[in-house]
């Protein structure tokens, strides 16, 4: 297997951070692996780990009583899962499910928090890389309210 | 939409004259999606000029008008498919002609997807809903000529998994090394691809961005959405190719319909590059 640190070096979100600080993330990184159907985490628990996906594919959900799962996008290799780890109150606001075979690293949260504070030109990288992907997420959903395919 | 000159008889038929729809039979028709269906259509006499993908067709439904509608693929017997998607009265019609019943067609007009220039790169290949028609056949050339190319990429996106055209060639091309990822709106835990829209998904397409040809069709925001992803991936907007979509009546440069810019859709497109376009994707239509 290998080590938390190559592993994340190999992600894109960790592009350009030096072995140093990985090594040092990496200590408060688990590998970990989720079966196809396995909740990775559910609405409301504590926001305690950021996942770093190296392969598979993970749904984000939707629960409201009386309906089926709204099923809100995928999120694949090379993205990270969880945003709500880095604001309070770090409570999870949707529910995360593996829809294959899904690998990722886990970063504890409040460690890795403590880490961005401790170090801001790391903190600053990390979170400024955190952000450009929430706009383009945003974007993304904007863009889905189009409903540009639907009825002309 | 206008009605073309309709003509007295089929063996009289002039095919120099553009104006004039050759009549084709429906000889096959076959549903794709929730509202989309192939017609198989061959000339009962002269049949007109082969077309290139990415050049359209006039469709001319009898009674009805006439709309373009491009090329979906070329029989070795002459026969061309059509894919058309039911949105208003003429593409209803089309839609509606029973096997035996006839179309008039003109054309083939516009420009052509020029797959050339993606000889020895990476060719990618981005369709969103309909717009995977006028894609299908240049994708089929280069899965025919696949060690032309150092990769092929095909990303579609839909509004769901039941509006996904031609999931049977997906596969097929999927098999034969082509990396084909879906995408939809909207989708349950049942769908194997993906939930979101196709600029989410692009970086999963292993390619170099510099040395990548991209040929995109769909909905202009999602185009004018696309060409922006692709930029920001590193892709030269001089090397993405895009389908422009207006509404078109004479399709020969005469009538200004599809006038955009200083130029004619019919003309000038449908098959732009993307840094010519995208100053025009920002021009609303008069
Ligand atoms: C170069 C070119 C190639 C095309 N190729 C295909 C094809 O292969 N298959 C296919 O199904 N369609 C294709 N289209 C679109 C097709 O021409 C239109 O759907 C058709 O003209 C609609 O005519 P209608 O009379 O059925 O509907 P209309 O009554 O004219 O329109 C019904 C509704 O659809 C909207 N609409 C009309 N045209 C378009 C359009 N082009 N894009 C988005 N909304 C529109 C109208 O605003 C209206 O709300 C192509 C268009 C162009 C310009
Ligand atoms: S459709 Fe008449 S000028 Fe283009």
């Amino acid at each position: 297997m290998k080590p938390i640190a190559d592993l994340l070096a190999e992600h894109p979100f960790f592009e350009g951070v030096g072995a140093e600080e990985l090594t040092a993330l990496a200590g408060i990184g688990t590998d970990v692996r989720f079966a196809p159907g396995e909740v990775i985490f559910r609405e409301g628990d504590a926001a305690d780990r950021f996942f770093v996906l190296r392969s598979g594919r993970v749904g984000l959900e939707i629960h409201a009583v009386g309906r089926p799962p709204h099923l809100l996008t995928t999120l694949s290799s090379g993205d990270v899962l969880g945003a709500s780890w880095l604001f309070p109150p770090h409570q999870w606001q949707f529910e995360a499910i593996a829809l294959d075979e899904t690998s990722a690293v886990a970063l504890d949260a409040a460690e890795l928090r403590r880490h961005l504070d401790a170090d801001p030109a790391l903190g600053y990288l990390l979170v400024q890389r955190f952000a450009g992907l929430l706009v383009k997420r945003l974007q993304a959903a904007r863009f889905r309210l189009l409903d540009v395919y639907g009825d002309v | 939409m206008s009605e073309p000159r309709p003509t007295s008889t089929a063996s009289a038929m002039p095919v120099a004259d553009p104006m004039v729809p050759t009549p084709y039979e429906v000889v096959g028709r076959r549903q794709e999606g929730v509202d989309t269906v192939t017609l198989t259509l061959a000339p009962t006499g002269s049949a007109l000029p082969t077309a290139r993908p990415g050049q359209f067709f006039m469709l001319w439904a009898p009674g009805v008008g006439e709309v373009p509608i491009s090329l979906g693929g070329t029989g070795s017997d002459g026969t061309i498919e059509e894919t058309i998607r039911v949105v208003g009265a003429v593409s209803r019609a089309l839609v509606g002609t029973a096997v035996g019943g006839t179309i008039g067609v003109r054309g083939p007009f516009g420009t052509a997807w020029d797959l050339e220039a993606a000889s020895g790169r990476h060719v990618l290949f981005v369709a969103g809903g309909v717009g995977l028609v006028p894609l299908r056949p240049s994708i089929a050339e280069a899965v025919a000529r696949a060690d032309e190319f150092l990769g092929i990429g095909v990303v579609v996106g839909a509004r769901t998994p039941a509006d996904l055209l031609f999931g049977d060639l997906l596969a097929d091309w999927g098999r034969s090394g082509v990396q084909v990822v879906t995408t939809v709106d909207r989708g349950d835990r049942a769908w194997h691809g993906h939930i979101g829209v196709v600029t989410e998904v692009l970086d999963l397409v292993d390619l170099d961005p510099a040395a990548t040809t991209a040929l995109v069709c769909g909905p202009e925001v999602m185009m004018r959405f696309t060409a922006q992803a692709l930029e920001g991936l590193g892709v030269e907007l001089s090397d993405v190719q895009l389908s422009l979509e207006r509404n078109m009546k004479c399709a020969v440069g005469h009538c200004g319909h599809c006038q955009l810019g200083g130029g004619f859709v019919c003309l000038d497109g449908p098959v732009v590059s993307a840094d010519r376009a995208a100053p025009l994707l920002r021009v609303r239509e008069r």
